[in-house]
């Protein structure tokens, strides 16, 4: 097993090295395909591994001794049980299928290699993360998806700044900035709370974490929880570190579908959910977690439903679903969250790769308002995406309904009915926004037309679908979304091993009040976008509505941020500059330098080049050792 | 009685002799002469410290010291040669190569 | 009693012709006289039972350095005087005095206190010669090589410097 275990981790990093090799040449169709194969051999591995650790046990290997100083012997150690199994498939199973797809959607781009050589070194990172078996590994994973995340986001770096106003993300190269300099926010919080794991406990291996975690002093449980959740919040795009998220899509569509959807941003989840010990001992931070949940939840599904960006729409989107996860989390379901994060891993990587195909086909148009009718000519995208909205929705028997549902019997059953309404009313919201999008991008006039009728290089601009071979990549993750719901039960027995299984038990026909009146909440979502954009949507006048400006500029969050953060920053590094740097510390250099100046010039005089004159100063400096050397032995003899 | 004191004072006035020759004389020759009689001086010294105080230290340490000095001598009278050969003189004061 | 007479005498002569050395315009006088001096010297070796240092002092100094001062003067016009300008006494006069005092002081302080013992003193019943192979063999003996190796150096650096463009001259 512990060979599956290696492949299923290295198959991956072999696949980023190999398109490395290449990654300055032009575009090597082998190399796409080469790292998809290497890819589905590592989802082959973690496949048969999911399936050896439900039948059996948990498998761990131990590479090699990592690092051992001190009190510190930390071993490079991995570890598969049910928590890491699930990850493993949900991260190996969408990695593979978003390789094949970038085969097709990248197909035109000259960084083909550079890209696969990213795609799969992010995989190789986001395996570390979930499969290490102590902290340190898992914040090595953590670093090592930012980075793949920042290099992913910036990969069309050489596009130009443009004014906010233009374009919300300014420009790839900016966007990826913003998603690393907030992880580094976040991450410092992490970091912080794996030192204070070790300080406390002297060690980093969770199963030792764990056992000894109860023994600690609450205050300090409670610090290492909120610290840990820094790090969580930011690499999941929770408020207020959320902003980077929606900007991140700059980056090309199979990455947003990969990382910004299915893996990185719920690996914050993970470690909630791999921390569960630690959070069990916490419930106020819980709770706050909980509630932070909620608030994202809705907060990013008003800015959804106004933004005409349809990839932004699907970032709000994520946003809401990660918010959801963390209700679930917070409230000590964890299996729920897990299981929530895996059902929405499918459908929102599916719609991210639709997406992708109505990019593709409207030649990188975004704006779902300049789309429309596209039913016509790409009828299995548009399959795809209603499915995925649907799943999204969370309708029966869709894999969100399962899912979703869970989380919100969880919030009604434990008394929290704030959280619960909060997320009823975001659920009615997820519904209508994926519908509107459905609705201007695929049903409708054909508004595409009015746009100029060619395209640069002069050629009428007419729709595509996709190569056959990037639906068929995308077809597992469509069953997947609408199946994966009835995995429940197994799933359930599966993780019951290692995760609490505390559900609130709720009368059965509670249970279906809840049931009937979430449906009727999503099913009104979706009717009401269906009925107003098949009749040509909202009127305009709408647009000027407070909350609508309100909603369409995030909540004037970046403004804020760029005047509060940005602007602060530049200002002191200003300050920095002119004041610091250029008067003092410059001056002083300045007055060194004077003072060279100046003594060379008065000892000028002295420099004639007489060689008596020079030996009478060599007498003289004789004299002086002389004396210094006789005051240092009388001081010595003093002493 | 000569004492080690009688020595050490004899070998200081040699010093010091040597020393007037290196600031008062202009012909470099007569500054190498000044500088042996300074080494020999301090030879005197270590002599006359390794007798009183029993220690054959010193008295190695004059010897490195002669082999010093002749070492010295060569490079020193092959310097002169060579000056003299390029400006014709050997006067102190003439050499103002360095003025800066 | 013969010591001190010995002392004396030796000094005096020491210093008179040293002295010489330094006053004299004349490089021949100075040179001789300097020979005299260096010979002297060996005298005061000779009283302090460093016979081996005496003989040194006479081969090495009076025998070989002085030698390359002679061999190396027949290179100078020696009957071309140098004038030497005699600056204001009083700087000369000042710093020698300080000097003297310094120095004064710092050789008569840690002998007064008188605190060092001997490293390596010399063994009793062995002549004087015997005592210095035994330390220049074993405590000294890398540097004794050093030594033989600067020397070497040395040689070949005073044979380059003065045999370049030799016979320049001649050809010119």
């Amino acid at each position: 097993m512990e060979i599956l275990l290696v492949i299923a981790l290295f198959a991956p990093l072999v696949a980023a090295v190999f398109a490395a090799l290449f990654a300055m040449t032009e575009k090597k169709l082998f190399v796409g395909v080469i790292n998809s194969i290497l890819i589905g051999l590592s989802w082959f591995a973690s496949m048969i591994l999911l399936y050896y650790v439900s039948i059996d046990r948990p498998v761990s290997f131990t590479l090699f001794d990592w690092i051992a100083t001190g009190h510190l012997d930390l071993k490079f150690g991995f570890l598969v049980d049910q928590i890491s199994a699930v990850m493993m498939v949900v991260v190996t199973t969408v990695s593979a299928l978003v390789h094949v797809y970038s085969i097709g959607y990248m197909e035109h781009d000259k960084s083909f290699n550079r890209f696969f050589s990213y795609l799969s070194a992010f995989v190789f990172s986001m395996m570390v993360l979930v499969m290490s078996d102590n902290f340190l590994g898992l914040f090595i994973g953590w670093e090592g998806v930012g980075l793949c995340s920042y290099l992913l986001v910036g990969f069309w770096y050489h596009k130009p700044d443009v004014p906010r106003s233009v374009n919300p993300s300014i420009s790839p190269s900016w966007a990826a900035n913003e998603a690393f300099i907030v992880n580094r926010v976040a991450d410092l919080g992490m970091l912080l709370g794996i030192f204070l794991i070790y300080w406390q406990l002297g060690t980093l291996t969770y199963s030792e974490v764990f056992a000894n975690i109860a023994t600690l002093d609450a205050n300090i449980t409670t610090w290492i929880a909120i610290l840990l959740f820094i790090g969580a919040m930011g690499k999941s795009a929770q408020f207020p570190l959320h902003t980077w998220l929606a900007d991140a899509m700059e980056g090309p569509t199979p990455v947003s579908a990969l990382i910004h959807a299915a893996t990185m941003v719920t690996a914050g989840v993970y470690l909630l959910v791999r921390s569960n010990e630690i959070y069990m001992l916490t419930p106020d931070v819980g709770f706050f977690i909980a509630a932070l949940g909620a608030f994202v939840a809705m907060f990013a599904a008003s800015m959804a439903l106004v933004n005409n960006d349809v990839k932004r729409v699907i970032a709000y989107s994520t946003l809401s679903q990660l918010g959801y996860m963390f209700v679930a989390a917070g409230l000590g379901a964890y299996w729920v969250a897990l299981f929530h994060l895996m059902t929405h891993a499918f459908f929102k990587a599916l719609l991210f790769l639709g997406a992708g195909n109505v990019m593709h086909a409207m030649d990188d148009e975004l704006n779902i308002k300049k789309m429309g009718g596209l039913y016509k000519v790409m009828k299995p995208t548009a399959i795809m995406m209603a499915v995925a909205s649907v799943a999204l929705a969370g309708i029966y028997p869709l894999a969100g309904f399962f899912s979703k549902d869970k989380i919100l019997e969880v919030a009604f059953g434990d008394g929290y009915m704030i959280i619960w309404l909060v997320l009823l009313i975001t659920a009615g919201l997820t519904a209508f926004y994926s519908f509107r999008v459905v609705m201007l991008v695929f049903f409708g006039e054909e508004r595409y037309k009015n746009r100029e009728l060619t395209s640069p290089n002069g050629n009428h601009f007419h729709p595509h679908e996709m190569p056959i071979y990037v639906l068929i990549a995308m077809s597992p993750l469509m069953i997947l979304a609408v199946i994966s719901g009835f995995f429940e039960h197994a799933y359930h027995e599966f993780v019951s091993e290692v995760l609490p299984m505390n559900m609130p038990h709720l009368e059965s026909g509670t249970l279906y009040a809840l049931i009937a009146i979430t449906l009727a909440t999503s099913l009104s979502g979706i009717a009401l976008a269906v009925y107003k954009y098949s009749r040509g949507g909202f009127n305009p006048r709408w647009e000027n509505n407070f909350f609508y400006k309100l909603f369409s500029n995030q909540y004037y969050i970046p403004n804020i941020y760029n005047a509060v953060f940005i602007q602060g920053f530049g200002g002191l590094s200003r300050f920095a500059w002119r004041v610091i740097d250029q008067k003092i510390i410059d001056l002083l250099v300045d007055v060194v330098a004077r003072i060279v100046m100046f003594t060379g010039r008065g000892m000028q005089s002295h420099h004639t080049g007489n060689l008596s004159q020079m030996l009478r100063l060599m007498g003289l400096g004789l004299v002086v050792m002389v004396l210094m050397a006789v005051l240092l032995l009388q001081i010595g003899q003093g002493a | 009685m000569i004492g080690l004191s009688h020595y050490l004072i004899l070998s200081v006035i040699l010093f010091l002799i040597g020393m007037a020759g290196v600031m008062t004389r202009k012909n470099l020759l007569m500054l190498l002469f000044s500088t042996e009689i300074m080494l020999n001086a301090v030879n005197l010294g270590f002599v006359a410290i390794s007798k009183f105080h029993h220690d054959l230290s010193g008295q190695m340490f004059s010897f490195f010291i002669i082999a010093i000095a002749a070492s010295e001598v060569a490079v020193g009278l092959g310097l002169l040669i060579a000056l003299y050969k390029r400006t014709g003189s050997l006067d102190l004061d003439s050499i103002a190569k360095m003025n800066g | 009693m013969f010591e001190l007479v010995a002392f004396y005498l030796f000094a005096f002569l020491t210093i008179g012709s040293f002295v010489t050395t330094v006053k004299t315009r004349q490089p021949l006088y100075a040179l001789t006289s300097l020979a005299a001096g260096m010979i002297f010297i060996s005298a005061f070796f000779f009283m302090l039972d460093a016979d081996f240092m005496g003989v040194v002092q006479i081969v090495v100094y009076t025998g070989a350095v002085l030698a390359l001062y002679a061999f190396g003067m027949m290179f100078f016009d020696s009957s071309s005087l140098i004038k030497e300008k005699q600056r204001p006494a009083s700087t000369v006069f000042i710093l020698g005095t300080m000097i003297a005092l310094v120095i004064v002081s710092m050789l008569v302080a840690p002998i007064a206190a008188d605190h060092f013992q001997g490293a390596y003193p010399p063994i009793e019943g062995e002549g004087n010669v015997e005592n210095i192979g035994y330390i220049l063999f074993t405590k000294y003996l890398v540097p004794f090589e050093l030594a033989a190796v600067m020397l070497l150096t040395a040689m070949i650096a005073g044979i380059v410097l003065a045999s370049k463009h030799m016979n320049l001259k001649e050809s010119e």
